[in-house]
C-alpha cells in the first residue's frame, strides 16, 4: 500500500472509533463527567474542606490532576477494550483482516481512537473541575506530554486485553481488579509522603503513581517522584506493550484460527 | 497460463489435532466461475479461510494472481474480495458506513469510496437502505450487503462462501444474474454452495472436496458426462396400478404414484415413449428426478466415505 493508502486506512479506523463512541455518548462521554463531578463535590468540597492543605495546595487543587488522569486512563482503556472485543465478538474484525492493512496501522488506529476518547474525557473533566477550583499550569509541555503518553499506554493495555479476552467477563476483570485499585492507590487522593516507609516503597512499584505524579507536576509543580523518571517509565511501558500487541497481531491470537 | 488462484500442498491442522486440509492442490483460471463443493466439514470454508487470511495455514503455498500470500500479502489481498458464510459486519453501523469503511481499509479515499459504494448498493438494490442500521435488514439484504462490501475495492477475484444460504428463490435468481454479470465483466468468481443446482447453473469448473482432500477438479461438462444413468419421472395420465412394460429400462413407481425410469446415457427417451404409446399409456408431464450434479456429488462423497471406512488410518 502507498503511504497515502496507509493514511486512509489509519484514518478510517480512527474515524470509525470516534464515530462509535460519539454515537453512544450517554455510555461513553457522560458517565465520567457525572462521576468526576461527584468526586469534586464529595472529596473536594465536603471532605476536602476539613482535610486542609496537601503539599501546600487546597485538597481540591491537589486531587484535580489525579482525577483527570483517572478519567483519561479508564476511558482510554475502556474504549479500546470494548470496541476491539465487540468487533471480535461480532466477527466484524474480519473486515480488517481480509484487507491489506498492516498490523501496525491497525494498532495505531485503535490506540489513537482510545486516545481520542481519553483525551476528550480529560478535557471534559478539566472543564468540570474549573467550576470547583482554580487551576494553574506549572509546565504545559509536561502536562500535554504526560497525558498523551498515558492515554496511549492505556489504550495499548486495552488492546492487549481485548486480544486475549475470550468472553465479556475477561474485559471487565482487568479494569475492575487491577486497573481501578492501582489507580486509586496511585496517589490520586493523597501524597505517598503521608504513608509509612514500607507502603511508600510498595507504592513506588505502582506504574500509575508515576503517571499521576508526572501530570500533577505539570499542573501544580509538585510531585512525589522525579517527573523525568515518570516520563521514562511511561515510555518504557509503551514500548513493551506495543511490542506485545504487535506480536499478538502477528500471531493472530484470538482473531485468526 | 496465469491463474487467479493457485494452491499447492495446502494443509491445515487445528489445535485439537484435527487435520482439516491434507495437502490440497487447486488452480482457478483467470475469469473462471468456479465451484468448490463438499459436504459439511469437508474443508471448503477452511480453504477459503486460508485464502482470505482468516485462518493460519499449517503448510503449503497460496498465490492470488501470482502474488504469494507469504511474501506479497498486501498485493494478494488487494485482488481479493471475500463474502463469508456468516454475517460479519457491525450490526450497529449503517449500510453505507459499512461499505465505505471497508473501502477505507483498502486505502480508498472517502470521496471515491462513496462513488463505488453507490454503484454496488444500487446494483444490489440496497441504495434506499443506505442510512439504515444493518441489524434491521432482512437476511437477503444482509447477504447483498456483504457482496457490496466485498466488491467496493473492485477485486479481480471474488470468493463467496455459500452466498445464497437462506435466501428465497426469487432473490437467489437475481443474485445469480448479478454474479454472472460480474463474471462476464472479468471478475473471477469462486463459490461454495450447498445448492448444487446453483453450481450447475453458474459454474464452468468444479472441484469436489471431502475429508480435506480434492476428489475431483475438472470442468462441469466433463463431470456431468460421467453420469451413466439419469432418472426421469413421468406423470402418467389416468393413474396406473401396474407397472408398464418397458423393455431395456429399469422402472418403478415413486411414493406419489409417478413412474420413474432409469435411462442409460446415450440410449435416449424415444423408446420409452414408443413402448408406452403401444400400451395406450399417455404421459401428462415429465421431469428429471434429481439435479444431475447433485446425483454425481452424492455418489462421489459416498464412495469416498466408503474408502475412508476401509482405510484404517482414516478411522483413527
Amino acid at each position: 500500500m502507498t503511504p497515502h493508502a496507509l493514511w486512509t486506512a489509519f484514518y478510517t479506523i480512527l474515524s470509525r472509533e470516534i464515530r462509535r463512541f460519539t454515537r453512544i455518548w450517554p455510555q461513553t462521554l457522560l458517565p465520567p463527567a457525572v462521576t468526576m463531578t461527584l468526586y469534586f463535590i464529595i472529596f473536594g468540597n465536603l471532605i476536602g474542606s476539613r482535610i486542609g492543605k496537601m503539599d501546600g495546595f487546597d485538597y481540591m487543587q491537589f486531587i484535580v490532576p489525579g482525577l483527570i488522569m483517572l478519567a483519561v486512563i479508564t476511558s482510554s482503556y475502556g474504549n479500546v477494550v470494548s470496541s476491539f472485543f465487540s468487533m471480535k465478538f461480532q466477527h466484524s474484525i474480519e473486515e480488517l483482516l481480509v484487507a491489506p492493512v498492516p498490523n501496525w496501522v491497525i494498532l495505531a488506529g485503535y490506540v489513537c481512537g482510545g486516545m481520542a476518547r481519553g483525551l476528550g474525557i480529560g478535557v471534559v473533566v478539566t472543564l468540570v473541575s474549573l467550576a470547583f477550583t482554580h487551576l494553574q499550569i506549572h509546565n504545559l509541555l509536561m502536562v500535554v506530554v504526560t497525558v498523551f503518553l498515558t492515554s496511549a499506554l492505556f489504550s495499548l493495555g486495552g488492546f492487549i486485553n481485548a486480544m486475549l479476552a475470550t468472553k465479556f467477563d475477561d474485559i471487565s476483570i482487568v479494569p475492575t481488579f487491577i486497573l481501578t485499585p492501582l489507580t486509586y492507590l496511585g496517589g490520586v487522593f493523597y501524597s505517598i509522603n503521608l504513608l509509612p516507609d514500607v507502603w511508600r516503597a510498595v507504592s513506588m512499584a505502582n506504574p500509575i503513581l508515576y503517571m499521576v505524579n508526572g501530570f500533577r507536576y505539570g499542573i501544580l509543580g509538585v510531585s512525589d517522584v522525579n517527573p523525568f523518571v515518570s516520563l521514562g517509565m511511561i515510555l518504557l511501558f509503551i514500548v513493551v506493550l506495543a511490542a506485545v500487541a504487535l506480536n499478538l497481531l502477528r500471531r493472530g491470537k484470538g482473531i485468526r484460527n | 497460463m496465469a491463474y487467479a488462484l493457485e494452491i499447492q500442498g495446502l494443509t491445515k491442522t487445528y489445535g485439537n489435532g484435527f487435520q482439516a486440509l491434507k495437502g490440497i492442490d487447486l488452480k482457478v483460471a483467470k475469469g473462471d466461475f468456479f465451484a468448490l463443493l463438499g459436504p459439511n466439514g469437508a474443508g471448503k470454508s477452511t480453504t477459503l479461510g486460508v485464502v482470505s487470511s482468516l485462518v493460519n495455514k499449517s503448510a503449503g503455498q497460496v498465490r492470488v494472481f501470482g502474488h504469494d500470500m507469504d511474501t506479497e500479502l498486501s498485493a494478494a489481498k488487494l485482488n481479493l474480495g471475500v463474502v463469508p458464510q456468516e454475517f460479519n459486519f457491525n450490526q450497529f453501523e449503517k449500510v453505507l458506513d459499512i461499505v465505505t469503511t471497508q473501502a477505507g481499509y483498502y486505502g480508498i479515499p472517502l470521496k471515491q469510496a462513496l462513488i463505488s459504494a453507490e454503484k454496488y448498493l444500487k446494483q444490489l438494490g440496497l441504495w434506499d437502505k443506505r442510512n439504515t442500521p444493518s441489524r434491521t435488514l432482512s437476511g437477503g439484504m444482509k447477504r447483498r450487503l456483504m457482496i457490496a462490501r466485498a466488491l467496493v475495492h473492485e477485486p479481480r477475484l471474488l470468493i463467496l462462501d455459500e452466498p445464497t444460504a437462506g435466501v428465497d428463490i426469487e432473490l437467489r435468481r437475481s443474485m445469480w444474474t448479478f454474479l454472472q454479470e460480474m463474471n462476464r465483466n472479468g471478475t473471477t468468481i469462486i463459490l461454495t454452495t450447498h445448492y448444487l443446482e446453483e453450481a450447475e447453473a453458474l459454474c464452468r469448473n468444479i472441484a469436489i472436496i471431502d475429508h480435506g482432500q480434492i476428489l475431483r477438479n475438472t470442468s462441469k461438462r466433463e463431470l456431468l458426462q460421467q453420469l451413466s444413468v439419469e432418472t426421469f419421472v413421468l406423470d402418467l395420465a389416468g393413474g396406473h396400478q401396474q407397472l408398464p412394460q418397458l423393455d431395456g429400462y429399469v422402472r418403478r413407481f415413486d411414493k406419489d404414484g409417478a413412474l420413474e425410469v432409469d435411462v442409460q446415457k446415450g440410449s435416449g427417451l424415444n423408446q420409452v415413449f414408443v413402448q408406452l404409446q403401444q400400451q395406450g399409456i399417455e404421459v401428462d408431464s415429465m421431469r428429471t428426478k434429481a439435479n444431475r450434479l447433485e446425483e454425481l456429488f452424492v455418489r462421489m462423497v459416498e464412495a469416498n466415505a466408503d474408502n475412508s471406512d476401509n482405510d484404517p488410518k482414516a478411522q483413527l
